[in-house]
């Protein structure tokens, strides 16, 4: 009967974290190396034509408050420390989207000497948006279809190439 | 007791709010005045320069395409200016055309995105939205001629690939309108609104001479006084047909260049008028030699932020040998520095966005060469601990 009442609660406790999880995703954004292109479109689904904001969106400025890491470019040598901490200092539940070929596999910088690769080299990442640069539409799209998959439980297992580089959240799935 | 702060320094970046992109920058401060400034850059160095050596020139032109996404069209006019000039091709008039067309949209998108940032980076978010509203009838005019919204890939070797239809042409003209019109609005914005010259008037005024030393370019250095526009001095592609006027001031604050930079609008907006009114008949491309006769050659533009440059050099191969760029926002960045010594803390991101930055086009790798025979490779713990040790 305790036990009972206990799972009610923690059901109660869970629904409440995810309906507010999902109404209010905070972002933050990291340019590891990308070409500008895929950084001008995510500052222009901000902006009154496409406005993020509908979806409870913000992009915020400290790791510390986001809970989603929203990639852009190949991982340099240099940034790559930088990106796996700022990973890091993010509280969990944490998700990463990549956006753009670049983050996807190292897009057109395939083969130069200081691209480690896409985001999925360092960290685990839960949703990709392909496109050169995505249009703000498709930004748009990957961040609700996150979070729609956050709403049902359905989130599937993020995907490292290499496990071991950064923390797996482990909390992929919120149900 | 005494205790003595003289030096307290401020880190800032490479992820902070107020930069876009990634660079890292100290800022040591007595109270809130910055008394010395220094940057770390190279977070996004990614090896372009080396990669074009791996891939043949039409590969290599959609890689430095990539350099960066903002001015991407005047890259990709750099490159294929100075490969056509080596392999001896004329391109046709109505491709010439269309790439000062498609660089002139290119410099209205960059100089109106540069607008929304910077009075972002004031407090003024109201701009910000406006302009960048507004700075999505000419992206919509981009895609209808190009098919992409950024990196929009107008040029080929020997000409361009898109064409210029009726209804484009109406498009253009019509969008140019409304744009001139919001643009004399953000004109009087930004010389009448007092809480916005509080944050640019009077604030990195650089005097001409300054600025000489400085090495200043494009629209920054021309706030300053310095005529230099290469469209105007060594006019490339058709700028020799559809001439542009220089826009300078001599003022030399962050006003000033905000007051070039949205004349220049209107310069853009008259050429374009100018180009889709009398745009010559013809073909669009040349055919190109795979393999590019061997020597080499320089080819300069205008880039929205200032003069662009390349060195191209041929093997006779269907791969460069050596192509070397210089981007108009790494002689700026000096600037910042000097500049920001003297000011409030508050006004540097003001003084950052004020020469237009884009990192992406900036990182630099300097191989130094250690002729003398004591080569060591050190990782940076080992660094800082010998660093430690000497100084015991
Ligand atoms: S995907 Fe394309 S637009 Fe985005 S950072 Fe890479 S090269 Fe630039």
């Amino acid at each position: 009967m305790q036990n009972n009442q206990g799972n009610l609660w923690q059901n109660v406790m869970d629904q409440v974290k995810t309906w507010a999880r999902v109404n209010s995703p905070w972002a933050i954004h990291f340019n590891s190396g990308s070409c500008n292109g895929c950084d001008i479109e995510i500052l222009a689904t901000l902006t009154p034509r496409y406005d993020m904001e509908r979806f409870g969106v913000k992009l915020q400025g400290s790791p510390r408050h986001a809970d989603i890491l929203i990639c852009t470019g190949p991982v340099t040598r240099q940034a790559r420390e930088r990106l796996i901490r700022i990973y890091e200092q993010m509280p969990e539940p944490k998700f990463v989207v990549a956006v753009g070929s670049c983050a996807l596999s190292g897009g057109a910088f395939q083969g130069c000497y200081n691209v480690e690769g896409g985001i999925d080299q360092v960290l685990p990442v839960n949703a990709y948006v392909p496109g050169c640069p995505p249009r703000p539409e498709a930004i748009i799209d990957g961040l609700v279809k996150l979070l729609q998959a956050l709403d049902n439980g359905t989130m599937p297992e993020p995907i490292t190439l290499k496990p071991g580089v950064a923390v797996p959240s482990k909390s992929g799935n919120p149900a | 007791m005494q205790s003595k702060i003289d030096k307290f320094t401020i880190p800032i970046g490479p992820q902070h709010p107020a930069l876009k992109e990634p660079g890292h920058f100290e800022f040591s401060v007595d109270g809130e005045i910055v008394t010395d400034a220094s940057v770390r850059l190279g977070y996004v160095h990614r090896g372009i320069e080396k990669g074009t050596e791996g891939r043949n020139w039409v590969q290599s032109l959609y890689l430095l395409e990539r350099i960066c996404g903002i001015c991407s069209h005047v890259h990709a006019t750099a490159y294929c200016l100075g490969v056509e000039k080596l392999a001896g091709v004329e391109v046709p008039p109505r491709a010439q055309a269309i790439r000062v067309l498609v660089a002139e949209l290119e410099r209205v998108h960059s100089h109106m995105l540069w607008l929304g940032v910077a009075a972002h980076e004031a407090g003024f978010d109201t701009l910000f939205m406006y302009s960048w509203r507004d700075r999505e009838t000419v992206m919509n005019l981009l895609e209808g001629i190009t098919g992409n919204r950024v990196n929009y890939s107008a040029n080929v070797l020997g000409g361009v690939k898109c064409d210029i239809s009726a209804e484009q042409d109406e498009a253009i003209r019509q969008g140019v309108d409304f744009l001139e019109e919001r643009t004399r609005h953000y004109l009087e914005v930004v010389t009448s609104d007092m809480m916005f010259l509080r944050r640019t008037r009077g604030v990195a005024t650089t005097p001409k001479a300054q600025a000489r030393e400085l090495g200043l370019i494009g629209p920054t250095g021309r706030a300053s006084g310095i005529s230099h526009d290469v469209r105007v001095d060594a006019p490339y592609a058709a700028y020799d047909i559809y001439p542009v006027k220089l826009i300078t001031a001599t003022a030399g604050d962050l006003e000033a260049r905000f007051i070039v930079r949205i004349n220049e609008l209107f310069e853009s907006y008259r050429v374009i008028r100018q180009i889709l009114d009398t745009l010559p008949e013809g073909e669009l491309t040349v055919r190109m030699p795979r393999r590019i006769k061997e020597g080499e050659t320089v080819s300069r533009v205008e880039a929205p932020r200032g003069e662009l440059f390349y060195f191209i050099k041929s093997n006779g191969t269907d791969t460069p040998e050596r192509i070397k760029v210089r981007t108009p926002t790494l002689p700026n960045m000096a600037s910042v520095l000097v500049l920001a010594i003297g000011h409030q803390l508050a006004d540097i991101p003001m003084i950052l966005t004020g020469i237009d930055p884009c990192f992406s086009c900036n990182d630099r790798m300097v191989v130094v060469k250690d002729s003398g025979g004591d080569n060591r490779a050190m990782t940076w713990e080992a660094l800082r601990q010998y660093g430690i040790e000497y100084y015991r």
